[in-house]
């Protein structure tokens, strides 16, 4: 098919038209144009693309593989430890891998359900090819959502474009040549950095094709110059020997980007037909299966489970790893990417724990479709036959067959110092990014801020705010003030420890801290919305109910309190009272509690949670408070550091370099100091006042 | 616009004849009845702003000292907000232990820099001045950080750390088990984490007993023993002390090195520093400490001079007594248990020879003194006592302060481990523990100047092995 060679392009209102008259072919190349440019079309990309095209924009999302969308080329879970509140949260904002997931899984089970609700966490095994295959048709019965197969090797800003163009109608190019500073940033010369921001306006990928959009989401996960390792040997792929994609880096460092390179690794496949079950021990999903997804009936999720295997290393394992240290790339000094210290692989484990004689081994189903058996906690980086030797010291390996080597994995992503809490470029307007090419690790983690980076893209385009969630709402609030506030030195993992308030930001509440935001993006039902409001109505009647109700010593109390080994009573208690107490909780009390309405079992959580550790969570409040307050001091965009008196030439240059939004997010930049903070609100205040 | 209400000394307390405790936020008024009993009965609630009341400070039922109190109310203060400031008859112990009420009833301890910072972001300070409100915040946070850090000896530096890598140790065992709970198990852990905290409790307690008594960081009224060689001035340390901790014999310039010693003389704090013996000589271990001995007294607030009554006054007496002209000196006649040589008349007639002395003739204080026997003991504690409320001499501010920030840091951090003991006897769940020792951790971590940053995050990396 050809297209006219006059292009539509030549004025922006061309770009709104209709699709048929959105392509056209120029000098031999294709050019098409979009609302938002997804790159990548892995766990972050995905959620970018949907949420972009649910928004009702022209969304087109790249892979480098349509068969590899939303791959999990790693474990086979999704949640986890706080990474299962990450999923909640995208739920109840309206993304999509709490929905995937639910459909998708083989086993499922709540950690930590012997502690505190704030660190239970769900974590369910996936089909990975479900899972993947589910995502994809997803994508494909979206609106407005195109997949196309390419690498995208440039991102175009507005003067990128203008100057293809110019060279193309043989026009001076010199003429039009960007000013460069003002592309870059650069402080050198004195201008403003914020103010003199480029406009993105297009992607072009290896084939030369150019396809305009008003913005772009990289979420390049960990393809950009991939190369994998398995002891001497190196392949320069992307995981699961898929295509690398090499070209972007030398385009975005061309726009003042810094690239950081990091590393991460994986355990090998074994086929199960290999492993000899018996001399392990069998790990069981949870008998009743509490679904991730807010709208996901728990009765439709009480499926048949697939069963994990736990199985330890010994001494045997451990000096065979020692004895080939040499032969490890990363011992051996090839490595350069810096990895993660939270899943070292077992050539670390051994190096760093040398007291340790064994660690535990989990064998983890790939899927239902498959004999592949992930190895979970022995990634490594060690070359093929050291590999079989080592894993078939593990009791019920003896006979192993691997069907995928393990190795590490090296790739290029971003300082993301560079980016604003809406996860957009300071330095280029129009340009979002999400997930490990941000700096960070895991599907969840990526899936949160594609799904952020594909709301803000969208509200920059419909000239709304961007959607900034802080870090008292939720741990995606958390996670991106973390990238975006603080140093990162390696891939940076969800844990429950960095949430200060996590009391507050539990799993079982994400759905009443986020529905409603999901809500005013667009991304959420009315009926979703009034149900979560209803719910909160529930709440609050029943709490008021229970304050109210006292509880007598009568023998049908006593009797109850002896049943759970509770203290009898001397005289009449709060009944939250015996809430409180750590062997009862509000369920239990329902005998002696007549007055109680009908309530779901959602609001009966909520209620005993909220009265249970009541001290705990208004301490917390009272702290949230003390923290917005810093929180809504806004620092003017372009403020100038430089004009701030008595600020320490550290927090200068701190500031300078992070540009926070809020004095709040300023405070917490390594190197700014309390009294830093107080000369900044100083000197805010002395500006509002010359400005009345 | 801010909630919590802060307090601290207003009055540069050196020699000031009186003291002034400000208050000022939401809650100022609220905080100062629960101190103050107006005479007459009443409360500060009651009335109007701009009035004056005279009344008293109490604390545990006990009166700390007689006031006046100030009452402005928001808008029409120095920081705009409503403020009480406590008028007190002044010297740093009482003016300290008023302020410390204060802070028991629920007030927040200034940061440096604060009321002034406050007075400009509410509009009492004219906009021209901006520029130096934030030199002083600035200069008064560095002053505090360094004074902090530099009064703290490297022991007590030490221990807080080792008390702070526990505690880190302790949340990221519970982190990570919490973060990988499959790998980690936290069966049993908590009556273990109990009695490690048991013993924490027991560290910060001491630490904070011994911050109570000023010695934290050499807090109290710098006291120097000054006098000839043999003229008893180790002997008068000792019976100060009651006990024998200096060199004492009959040789001239036996103490060749100062000595400190921290005393409470009813109730008031005293450091003392026995010198070697003022006198020229030629002996050069002695030599360093006659020049240690000039230097300890540049930063007296209190000299004691002692002279030997049954000896005749001599040359070197009246040269020493020249290096004191400046300073509050109270005079001891040492060993009045041996025939008197030099009374008292005499000691003041020739003092009165002397140039330098000549304002200080009227008001010599003299202590006729037998450091053998004893006598003249009680005469000296009362004279010590008459001119520290008199306001005459009194300590460092700056270190009064900084022993106070440190004192509250601690008292923070023990009402911590006290919350996370209790969590662990209700049976409360394991993550509730971290709360409350990581509030612990980061409020010792103030004492010695050092902010939280990554530090769990890098020690659950570094000690404990995850999974995946």
């Amino acid at each position: 098919m050809r297209f006219s060679a006059n292009s539509v392009w030549a004025s922006k209102a061309g770009r709104q038209k209709g699709m048929e008259e959105h392509m056209s072919m120029e000098h031999g190349y294709l050019r098409e144009a979009y609302d938002v440019a997804v790159v990548g079309a892995g766990h972050a990309g995905c959620e970018a693309a949907l949420a972009a095209a649910r928004l009702g924009l022209e969304t087109i999302i790249f892979t480098v593989s349509v068969d590899s969308i939303a791959l999990m080329p790693c474990n086979p879970n999704i949640g986890g430890s706080s990474k299962g509140h990450l999923v909640r949260e995208i739920d109840a904002l309206g993304g999509e891998m709490g929905i995937n997931i639910d459909k998708t899984f083989i086993q499922s089970k709540m950690l930590n359900k012997s502690k505190g609700p704030a660190v239970h966490s769900l974590r369910a095994q996936a089909d990975k090819a479900d899972y993947s295959m589910e995502m994809r048709r997803t994508l494909q019965n979206t609106k407005h959502l195109t997949i196309r197969q390419a690498e995208v090797s440039e991102i175009l800003t507005e003067n990128d474009l203008l100057n293809i163009d110019l060279i193309k109608n043989n026009t001076e190019y010199d003429t039009f040549e960007t000013d460069d500073t003002s592309e870059t940033g650069n402080d050198a010369t004195g201008q403003n950095p914020v103010l003199d921001r480029a406009q993105i306006a297009a992607v072009r990928t290896v084939s030369g094709a150019v396809y305009c959009c008003k913005a772009v989401v990289l979420c390049t996960g960990t393809y950009l110059r991939a190369r994998c390792l398995t002891g001497e040997m190196i392949t320069y792929t992307g995981p699961n020997g898929l295509m690398a994609a090499n070209h972007l880096t030398d385009s975005l460092v061309s726009h003042g980007i810094e690239m950081l390179r990091f590393k991460t690794g994986t355990p090998a496949r074994i086929d199960r037909n290999s492993i000899d079950f018996s001399k392990m021990e069998e790990q069981k999903g949870d008998e009743r299966i509490v679904p991730f997804s807010f709208t996901t009936n728990p009765d439709d999720v009480q499926i048949d489970q697939v069963s994990c295997w736990l199985t330890y290393t010994n001494e045997r394992t451990h000096e065979i790893i020692r004895n080939n240290l040499d032969r490890s790339p990363i011992y051996a000094g090839i490595i350069e990417g810096t990895g993660p210290r939270y899943c070292p692989s077992i050539e670390d484990k051994v190096v760093k724990f040398a007291d340790k004689n064994r660690h535990q081994i989990f064998l983890e189903p790939e899927g239902i479709h498959t004999n592949e058996m992930y190895v979970g906690g022995m990634s490594s980086s060690l070359p093929e036959d050291v590999q079989y030797e080592m894993y078939r010291t593990l009791p019920g390996l003896e006979h192993a067959k691997i069907v995928r080597n393990a190795y590490a994995i090296e790739y290029d992503c971003i300082n993301p110092n560079q980016l604003d809490a809406s996860l957009e470029f300071k330095k280029i307007r129009g340009l979002f990014s999400g997930g490990q090419f941000n700096g960070s690790s895991g599907y969840e983690e990526a899936a949160c801020q594609g799904l952020i980076a594909g709301i803000n893209a969208a509200m920059e385009i419909f000239g709304r705010e961007p959607v900034i969630l802080d870090r008292s709402e939720a741990y995606i609030g958390v996670l991106i003030d973390d990238l975006v506030t603080k140093e990162n030195k390696e891939p940076y993992r969800m844990m429950t420890s960095r949430a200060e308030y996590r009391l507050l930001l539990r799993q079982d509440n994400a759905d009443l801290r986020l529905t409603k935001k999901g809500y005013e993006i667009g991304l959420i039902s009315k009926e979703r919305y009034d149900a979560v409001c209803k719910k909160e109505e529930r709440i609050e009647e029943e709490l008021s109910r229970i304050a109210k109700v006292r509880i007598g010593a009568g023998k049908e109390v006593q009797a109850l309190l002896e049943a759970y080994g509770s203290i009898p009573l001397n005289t009449g208690v709060s009944l939250a009272e015996l809430i409180r107490r750590p062997e009862l909780d509000y369920d239990k009390l329902a005998p002696i509690d007549p007055g109680r309405p009908e309530i779901p079992a959602d609001v009966a959580e909520q209620v005993n949670i909220l009265i249970k550790y009541d001290g705990y969570i208004t301490r917390q409040m009272k702290q949230v408070e003390h923290y917005k307050k810093l929180e809504k001091k806004k620092i003017p965009e372009g403020f100038d550091y430089d004009q701030v008196p008595s600020l320490r030439i550290e927090a200068r240059q701190k500031l300078k370099l992070y540009r926070p939004v809020s004095i709040g997010q300023a405070s917490r930049i390594s190197g700014v100091s309390p009294a830093d903070i107080s000369v900044l609100l100083v000197y805010m205040e002395q500006m509002r006042r010359r400005q009345v | 616009m801010h909630s919590d209400t802060i307090a601290a000394i207003a009055t540069a307390m050196a020699g000031a004849g009186i003291g002034i405790v400000r208050i000022s936020g939401d809650q100022a008024v609220e905080i100062a009845d629960k101190v103050f009993r107006k005479k007459g009965g009443g409360t500060l609630t009651e009335q109007e702003s701009h009035t004056i009341h005279y009344g008293s400070v109490w604390e545990d039922g006990e009166m700390i000292d007689e006031v006046m109190t100030l009452l402005m109310r928001a808008p029409r203060s120095y920081t705009s907000e409503d403020t009480v400031e406590i008028d007190c008859h002044g010297g740093v112990y009482v003016t300290k232990r008023i302020l410390e009420a204060v802070l028991h009833a629920g007030a927040r301890l200034a940061e440096p820099g604060e009321f002034t910072k406050r007075a400009f972001l509410n509009g009492r300070i004219d906009l021209s001045q901006a520029e130096s409100v934030m030199d002083v915040i600035q200069a008064k946070n560095d002053l505090s950080l360094k004074n902090s850090i530099r009064q703290l000896s490297g022991a007590l530096l030490h221990e807080i750390r080792e008390i702070r890598g526990a505690l880190l140790h302790e949340i990221a065992f519970i982190e990570s088990a919490l973060d990988d709970p499959e790998h980690i198990s936290l069966d049993g852990y908590p009556q273990t984490l109990d009695e490690r905290l048991g013993k924490a409790e027991t560290k910060i307690a001491r630490l904070l007993k011994s911050s109570e008594s000023g010695r934290l960081i050499g807090e109290g009224i710098a006291t120097v023993i000054v006098g000839k060689p043999n003229v008893g001035k180790s002997s008068l340390l000792n019976a100060l002390l009651g006990e024998e901790r200096a060199i004492v014999t009959e040789i001239a310039g036996t103490t060749r090195d100062t000595l400190e010693e921290q005393m409470n003389l009813n109730g008031i704090l005293l450091r003392v520093t026995d010198t070697a013996g003022i006198r020229d000589t030629e002996d050069v271990v002695e030599k360093i400490g006659v020049e240690r001995s000039k230097k300890y007294l540049a930063d007296a607030d209190l000299v004691i001079y002692v002279a030997d009554a049954s000896t005749r006054l001599d040359q070197n007496d009246f040269e020493i007594l020249d290096l004191l002209a400046e300073h509050k000196v109270i005079i001891l006649l040492n060993k009045s248990d041996l025939p008197a040589v030099t009374t008292e008349e005499d000691f003041a007639a020739a003092v009165s020879r002397l140039p330098m002395w000549k304002e200080k003739k009227e008001d010599l204080k003299m202590i006729t003194f037998s450091a053998k026997e004893r006598s003249g003991m009680e005469l000296l504690e009362q004279t010590v006592q008459d001119m520290f409320f008199a306001g005459e001499i009194c300590s460092d501010q700056e270190i009064c302060i900084t022993n106070l920030r440190h004192k509250t840091a601690l008292s923070d951090a023990l009402s911590s481990i006290l919350l996370a003991r209790k969590s662990i006897a209700d049976g409360m769940p394991e993550d509730f523990y971290s709360i409350d020792l990581m509030a612990a951790y980061e409020k010792l971590g103030m004492i010695i100047g050092e902010a939280v940053e990554d530090d769990l995050v890098n020690e659950i990396f570094s000690k404990f092995c995850m999974g995946k």
